[in-house]
């Protein structure tokens, strides 16, 4: 369950109007001087075609008010149980609408907004991937849950006896849920704890980390590093740089 | 010379390359004999390629130098793990300091793979990244859809990032699968087994005519030889500065506008202004892009 009460501990109460819409969350707030535009997902949103474009909207609009001046930071909110499950969606083709928003994120980037992403609440498969997992910095927030497919339902698909994956998922961070399985695995740079704590510390430091990442997607390096996900790094840089016919 | 047709929905990933590059151009980065498995799969106890269901290298097609990834739909519905993910992402890193014609994704996914499930998602969403900064380096990046897996989950989203998208009508392009909305939402939501309606949801001809497969061709992997150097000649770039993305953002919201409550491609369609829509399956490809053109002269 989403809780208004982030954004003060985020930037303080008084230093923001950020306006929930149903699933939509959007609107400016300060954080010490420094101006920043929320953006994002609200109460386990399940993103359909007109949340996904409110959310690429709210991007342009961010984009094209500071083109010439300082770009202000984006802080993404994402709390979503996923893509909407729909066979028109699907026919007005859902996965074109979450590949703009991917581009309207990648257009913020390179016109030198700071990114972070902050996971409130659920953030599950499509519904993440479409903006959430596409900013420089993400953040899991107290009780943050991430997943693609609960275990029940992996289980049923895979084969796979629920039994023996709750078993291996104690020692894997590879398939189970968890904010803390993807903070391993490189995904998520930071778990903050203290539920109630006031956030603006934290979250300043996020975004100078994410101007420090400039584009860069370090996550892979990262996630070897925390012993999470310990192939993909080294694969892509084999592929990236072989000697064609070596 | 042979002149027999090979379907491109029953080739291998590997008779696909075969079938689109120049003869003997192809080399392979990351082959089958470093043996690259997935140890996720191989704990679970789940068969393993020595490829991990991808094959990616660079070749040269119509005489360009590209760079190619073909998703083996036939190892574990062509879905993305840890090392399957990172060589497209690889690939794609190495497509923006090569700056080849282009990057071609011959995409076969049911999207991200469950054993492995978040490696699979995070390396899509790399794809993503890496896909976009290929892009932004000046190379442009060509998905051909067409065969049993289609383009689904996070493929489908990384599918519609690429500057072309070459389909047959068997390839199928969306984001959650029949199979899956009828098991969450019923079968009056989505009936998985009405082949035909299956088709008229996600198929190369309702994608080709809302706009998101930028070319339809047979089922004949010499057509999508042949599209793929069409491409190569020249190309739609996607959207990317402000300008473009606020058009893309008004022709979206536009298309839901203009197909309200529309569930059925047959609406699509006949909204479009196409003669005979119940016909639209049985038509040739040819045939039904030239009914497409015809309309968009018209207007």
């Amino acid at each position: 369950m989403s809780d208004p009460s982030l954004f003060d501990a985020l930037f303080g109460a008084g230093n923001h109007t950020v306006v929930i819409d149903g699933h939509f969350v959007a609107g400016p707030a300060r954080l010490g001087d420094t101006p920043v535009a929320v953006i994002g997902s609200w109460d386990a949103a399940a993103v359909d075609g007109d949340l996904a474009l409110a959310i690429a909207g709210e991007i342009l609009r961010v984009v094209e008010a500071d083109a010439g001046a300082t770009p202000r930071p984006i802080v993404f909110v994402a709390d979503t149980q996923g893509q909407a499950l729909s066979r028109r969606e699907e026919l007005l083709g859902l996965n074109g609408a979450f590949a703009h928003v991917a581009r309207c994120v990648d257009l913020a980037r390179r016109s030198g907004h700071p990114t972070v992403a902050l996971i409130h609440g659920e953030a599950v498969s499509g519904g993440f991937l479409a903006f959430g997992m596409l900013a420089d910095r993400v953040v899991a927030l107290p009780g943050a849950q991430v997943r693609v497919m609960d275990l029940r339902a992996m289980s049923r698909v895979t084969k796979i006896e629920f039994d023996r994956l709750q078993t291996l998922a104690q020692h894997s961070p590879v398939f189970a849920p968890g904010a803390d399985n993807y903070w391993r695995m490189g995904a998520v740079h930071a778990l903050w704890h203290d539920a109630g704590a006031d956030w603006r510390a934290p979250l300043a430091t996020a975004l100078a980390e994410a101007v420090d990442a400039a584009g860069h997607d370090g996550r892979a390096a990262l996630g070897a590093e925390r012993g999470g996900r310990t192939l993909a790094a080294a694969v892509a840089r084999e592929v990236a740089n072989e000697v064609a016919g070596g | 010379m042979s002149a027999k047709r090979v379907s491109y929905f029953e080739a291998s990933a590997r008779a696909r390359v075969a079938a689109l590059v120049d003869p003997g151009s192809f080399t392979e980065f990351c082959p089958p004999a470093q043996r690259r498995t997935s140890p996720h799969l191989a704990q679970l106890d789940a068969p393993v390629a020595f490829d991990d269901g991808v094959v990616v290298g660079a070749a040269t097609v119509d005489g360009k130098p590209v760079l190619i990834a073909a998703q083996e739909g036939q190892f574990n519905g062509g879905a993305v793990g840890e090392v399957h993910g990172a060589k497209i992402r690889g690939l794609l890193e190495r497509a923006a300091r090569e700056r080849p014609a282009a990057v071609l994704l011959l995409v076969d996914s049911g999207g991200v793979r469950l054993h492995e499930a978040n490696a699979g998602l995070i390396a899509i969403s790399e794809i993503m990244r890496a896909l976009m900064a290929a892009q932004a380096a000046g190379v442009p990046v060509f998905a051909l859809v067409g065969g049993a897996c289609g383009a689904f989950g996070g493929m489908g989203i990384v599918t519609r990032l690429c500057d072309e998208v070459i389909m047959s009508e068997e390839g199928r392009l969306g984001l959650s699968g029949p199979e899956v909305i009828e098991t969450v939402k019923g079968v009056g939501e989505f009936d998985s087994r009405d082949r035909s309606l299956v088709w008229r949801v996600t198929g190369g001809k309702l994608r080709r005519a809302l706009g998101e497969a930028t070319r339809l061709v047979d089922d004949d992997a010499s057509a999508f030889r042949a599209a793929a150097v069409a491409a190569l000649t020249h190309h739609r770039n996607a959207p990317a500065d402000l300008a473009s993305l606020k058009a893309a953002q008004a022709a979206l919201t536009e298309r839901r506008a203009t197909h309200p409550d529309t569930r059925d491609g047959l609406e699509v369609w006949r909204t479009l202004g196409l003669a005979q829509p119940e016909a639209v399956p049985m038509l040739a490809s040819d045939e039904f892009n030239r009914q497409l053109d015809a309309l968009a002269t018209e207007v």
